[in-house]
């Protein structure tokens, strides 16, 4: 039960994060954007090839920072990967989804991101092919650190709880306590009127596809470090992010955390009761159950 | 000079089906102008196309002799233009002054600034970290006012800023738009309360589906039985 809960936090960490940048697109652009949990395959990818650039030209900080079998080089190819990763999703948002809004509705759109999701993840399987990789091998070797035998917690699944979190506190920071934060959470919550407050609505859907990307490229190098890396990760997230994002309400940052732990937990504890091969329909269950009970989620507020 | 010059304004929601046709305004520099007529006239759309908010196929909108017309609504705040909205005026999950400051972000005097607005409106000074959505409905329009006149605008278009409000609330919030004009200050109101809103004005405008129909000073048409029958609704103009 502890071990399910504790599995339950660090994959809702993950998934909160996936979770922040749909929140504030689905709302700010009303569209479900289903090419969204992509970016974290991209983010998880793009580590991986900055990984080896950076250790190739930088050898002494390629090694593992025991007990973690994370390396300097990962981390500063987390850093580059989150940047190309939310130019990405710029990218994208300009190549694609802004000609659409521009001449057609928003189901135009939905369509184009399932398109957008299947280019990505074969294009991913073109480059790195099907096969799971790892960062690096150190990682099967990763040390049980919990006193309790029964309860396997690694060094890298603490790592990435807290680097989740801090991720996570820092945005908090971002849109509390500066005015920009102030610009996207008004933007988050009416686009319209924070046009007239004089927000620029082109610059912040950049900014919060930037940050969007950003987190995801973290979340997805997390999965990747903590499982393994494989062309599916949008796959596999899609559905927990968006539940996420639902069971928070839509436009909701804090929602979308809180729901990112709801849903991971509720995923681990399900498998308790239910076989394993149940475990992907737990999302579904969680966003049938919530627009049944409370159609706007926990802190979502009605779309006018 | 005029603070709003409006020309032969068409503009609509959907392309080739314009709501406004035609429309002409003057709203003269420090006096609070009253759009009123029957739902459906357009009121509310011609504030949102003079805000920029609803696309302008036709005509020209001219603020202090400067063409404003199609210009993004971001940028409208620095041209000195306000607007305050019917519903959905405010930022709900913001505190109060977290809304202020959003609106003086780029000010370098935002600090002085929003004290001189909550000694202009002393309820939000005692509120201020509480968020914008747990104020009352007069004390949200307040706050819609602040922002509005944050930047301190020379034209502040106002949409309805009576609706949903108690009479009471309503005919202070109205005197409060009233009371902006003694500050230079020119406010162009759209009001479906006829009564109170020819009460503060001292120009009115009547539009009937999407065009002018009649202008003149507000006393006269608040005097005026023919109009108020004609285009008004007669008897509930005198009840309201």
């Amino acid at each position: 039960m502890i071990q399910t809960v504790l599995d339950g936090i660090l994959t809702g960490s993950i998934i909160s994060l996936g979770a922040i940048g749909l929140t504030l697109v689905m709302h700010m652009l009303r569209f479900a954007n289903f090419a969204y949990a992509e970016l974290m395959a991209i983010g998880a990818y793009a580590v991986l090839v900055f990984d080896r650039v950076v250790a190739a030209i930088l050898p002494p900080i390629a090694t593992a920072m025991a007990p973690l079998s994370l390396t300097g080089s990962l981390l500063v190819a987390l850093v580059l990967a989150m940047v190309v990763t939310g130019v990405s999703a710029v990218v994208i948002d300009w190549l694609v989804f802004r000609r659409i809004r521009a001449k057609a509705d928003p189901l135009s759109m939905v369509f184009a991101s399932f398109g957008i999701a299947l280019i990505v993840r074969n294009l991913i399987v073109l480059i790195f092919g099907h096969h799971p990789q790892l960062y690096s091998q150190a990682i099967a070797r990763a040390q049980v650190i919990s006193l309790d035998p029964l309860i396997l917690i690694k060094p890298d699944q603490v790592f990435v709880l807290f680097a989740a979190l801090a991720l996570m506190a820092v945005f908090h920071l971002v849109l509390t306590r500066t005015t920009f934060g102030f610009s996207l959470r008004a933007v988050a919550e009416n686009p319209t009127l924070a046009q007239v407050a004089g927000v620029r609505l082109s610059r912040m859907i950049i900014a919060v596809w930037l940050i969007g990307g950003a987190l995801s490229a973290a979340a997805g190098m997390f999965y990747a470090l903590t499982n393994q890396l494989n062309p599916m990760i949008g796959h596999v997230f899609l559905l927990p992010v968006f539940a996420a994002t639902i069971v928070g309400g839509i436009g909701s940052v804090y929602g979308a955390v809180l729901g990112g732990f709801i849903v991971g937990i509720a995923s681990g504890l399900a498998l308790m009761l239910l076989p394993a091969g149940y475990a992907p329909a737990m999302p579904f269950l969680i966003i049938l159950a919530v627009l049944l009970i409370r159609p706007n989620g926990l802190f979502g507020e009605e779309i006018q | 000079m005029s603070a709003l010059r409006i020309e032969g304004l068409e503009a609509g929601y959907v392309r080739d089906l314009p709501i406004l046709r035609g429309v002409n305004l003057i709203a003269e520099t420090g006096k609070l102008t009253v759009i009123i007529g029957p739902n459906g006239a357009g009121k509310s759309t011609l504030i949102k196309a003079i805000a920029g908010l609803v696309p302008v196929s036709c005509g020209r909108v001219m603020l202090q002799g400067h063409e404003i017309t199609g210009l993004r609504p971001d940028t409208m705040g620095e041209r000195g233009l306000a607007y305050v909205p019917q519903t959905d005026n405010i930022f709900r999950q913001l505190t109060i002054r977290e809304n202020l400051m959003l609106v003086l972000r780029r000010a370098s005097d935002r600090i002085q600034r929003i004290d001189e607005l909550f000694t202009l409106f002393p309820a939000l000074r005692d509120k201020q970290d509480d968020r914008a959505g747990a104020l009352s409905g007069g004390q949200r329009q307040m706050l819609a006012v602040a922002m509005a006149l944050a930047m301190r605008p020379r034209l502040v278009l106002m949409d309805e800023p009576s609706a949903g409000l108690s009479p009471r609330i309503a005919a202070e919030v109205l005197d409060l738009a009233r009371g902006l004009t003694d500050q230079g200050v020119t406010v162009l109101l759209v009001e479906q309360n006829v009564k109170q809103g020819l009460r503060v004005a001292d120009h009115c405008y009547i539009l009937a589906e999407g065009r002018n129909q009649i202008d003149g000073p507000a006393a006269q048409i608040a005097a005026d039985p023919v109009v108020g029958e004609i285009y008004l609704g007669g008897r509930r103009m005198g009840a309201a």
